[in-house]
């Protein structure tokens, strides 16, 4: 068998644009900042882009439509999910030689704009959930509350996640939640929102777009941005997000195949990880994930985010940037603001205090059991 | 004020809710391999036969897991109120409201489904504490 062909791509930029409770700008000018940001951190020019997957929620540009912007000229176009799906496809378009270079963006502003509802992404209309005033914290926390009566993790244990991804924000300048500590008692004494999660224990609804851009090994070479490679990456997905219950003993391990086969990929297990930027929509979606790949057994979850564990400077750093909790939450930038995070995080661009020093291998991930699915992806320092 | 949501029923679950319309809980169950299944799919996704026919669900069953709702999706919904999946006895799970005291609310809960007409075509299936 041929080496495994994302070993030859690498993400050369990654950028955040501003994030924002809401931003006052239009969506599109938020779109192109993102593009622009990216292309600036790779040291690229529009002109060396051959592949697009440039998108936005509520104008809903689609990749085939920003392709335009690049004069007309033939490119390669991206259709999968945003996030670590569009990452993986851009990944293989450039290691298939069907392009070299790919600019990925995405971008969310005036979208949750009655805020006598929850935010538009976290109902999502389906005949079989939505008549019964459910929605993501409530999914979500279905599947929190098997775990809690399986294995008796407390409300203590998801607090102490909020706490700590929190208090990774509060360093973080970028981050919305910038300058702002929670205790756990904090977490555990904001309002309830579906029980057992409170308002800390939930990401946040905010405005937002990011950018990556990926490209071949030779093409790395060349640049002056330090290259971050691609070890590994795969999907696990059990069906459509929102409709059908979210049944802990059939869903709980998501994420658990496709974590299997990235570490497969180059040779590596869950202790060689550095640094996890675990996809963190509910305090209790990172104790599931590092149960289902593999960081501690099934159950141990609650006990095993205890002691600062998951803290920078601990045995794990989780969200390093301050995750969907603190970072931002914008809909669907926050897919690729994982990825990001741990481009960040090994090139040594987050600030000191969430620098975890020597950092060599990060882990992203998208996604979590009560959505029904989890993406996930390897990335290294040196390349496979 | 704004009206709860109302599901709008496909092809494929139109028996369901034509089925809780009649007081009847309706979900599909493979002619092959006797698998319940809900929600509906055009196969059975136990061994993917397309032979599911729609039966009759007893309705009675105990709650999997459940969550108190205190901030709702929708200003059409009155906070606090229990979703719930419940696990049917015939062996498949659903989601719905479970209308009780939210301090009753349990895992291993014996419950039993009843039916509200929401509109002139809806009911919507809940279940109560048996």
């Amino acid at each position: 068998m041929p080496a495994n062909p994302l070993h030859g791509v690498a993400i050369v930029g990654a950028y955040n644009t501003k994030q924002a409770r809401t931003l006052g700008i239009p969506e599109t000018e938020l779109l192109l900042d993102a593009m622009r940001g990216a292309l600036r951190s790779a040291g690229l020019a529009l002109a060396d882009i051959d592949g697009v997957h440039c998108t936005s929620s509520m104008r809903g540009w689609r990749p085939r439509e920003t392709a335009m912007w690049l004069g007309g000229r033939p490119v390669w176009t991206g259709s999968s999910d945003v996030g670590i799906p569009a990452l993986l496809e851009a990944a293989l378009a450039i290691a298939s030689g069907q392009c070299t270079t790919v600019l990925i963006a995405t971008a969310q502003a005036g979208e949750y704009t009655n805020r006598d509802e929850t935010a538009p992404w976290t109902k999502p209309s389906h005949e079989f959930t939505e008549c019964f005033g459910l929605f993501t914290a409530a999914e979500f926390a279905l599947i929190a509350r098997r775990h809690m009566y399986l294995y008796g993790t407390r409300r203590e244990d998801l607090a102490e996640v909020a706490a700590t991804i929190r208090n990774h924000g509060a360093l973080n300048p970028e981050a919305l939640m910038y300058g702002r500590h929670v205790s756990r008692a904090d977490v555990l004494a904001s309002r309830p929102i579906a029980e057992p999660f409170h308002l800390l224990d939930c990401a946040l609804t905010n405005e937002g777009g990011a950018g990556l851009v990926l490209t071949s090994a030779e093409r790395a070479r060349d640049l002056p941005a330090t290259p971050i490679w691609l070890l590994g990456g795969a999907l696990d997905r059990c069906g459509m997000s929102y409709v059908t219950p979210p049944v802990w003993e059939r869903y709980g391990d998501v994420g658990a195949r496709a974590a299997k086969l990235a570490f497969g990929q180059c040779g590596l297990a869950p202790p060689d990880v550095d640094a996890a930027e675990l996809y963190d929509p509910f305090s209790f979606e990172v104790i599931r994930q590092l149960e289902a790949f593999g960081f501690c057994a099934r159950g141990e979850g609650g006990p095993f985010v205890r002691d600062g564990r998951i803290s920078v400077g601990g045995q794990l750093p989780v969200a390093t940037n301050g995750g969907l909790l603190s970072f931002s939450h914008a809909g669907l930038a926050q897919l690729l603001q994982k990825p990001i995070a741990a481009v960040q995080q090994l090139r040594g661009e987050l600030p000191s205090a969430l620098t975890v020093p020597g950092a060599r291998i990060a882990l992203a991930t998208n996604g979590g059991a009560g959505a029904l699915f989890c993406d996930v992806l390897l990335l290294g320092k040196e390349r496979a | 004020m704004s009206e709860r949501p109302l599901p709008r029923p496909t092809l494929l679950s139109q028996p369901h809710w034509d089925g809780c319309r009649e007081g009847v809980l309706r979900v599909q169950r493979c002619r092959s391999c006797s698998a319940y299944q809900f929600i509906p799919q055009p196969v059975c996704s136990a061994c993917f036969s397309d032979g599911v026919d729609w039966v009759a669900s007893q309705g009675h069953g105990s709650v999997y897991s459940f969550t108190i709702v205190q901030r709702a999706p929708h200003p059409a919904f009155t906070t606090p109120y229990v979703v719930a999946i419940v696990s049917l006895d015939e062996g498949f799970e659903m989601l719905a409201n479970l209308e009780c005291e939210p301090a009753r609310a349990a895992i291993g809960l014996r419950v039993r489904v009843a039916f509200r007409s929401a509109s002139e075509t809806i009911a919507l299936p809940y279940f109560v504490p048996l």
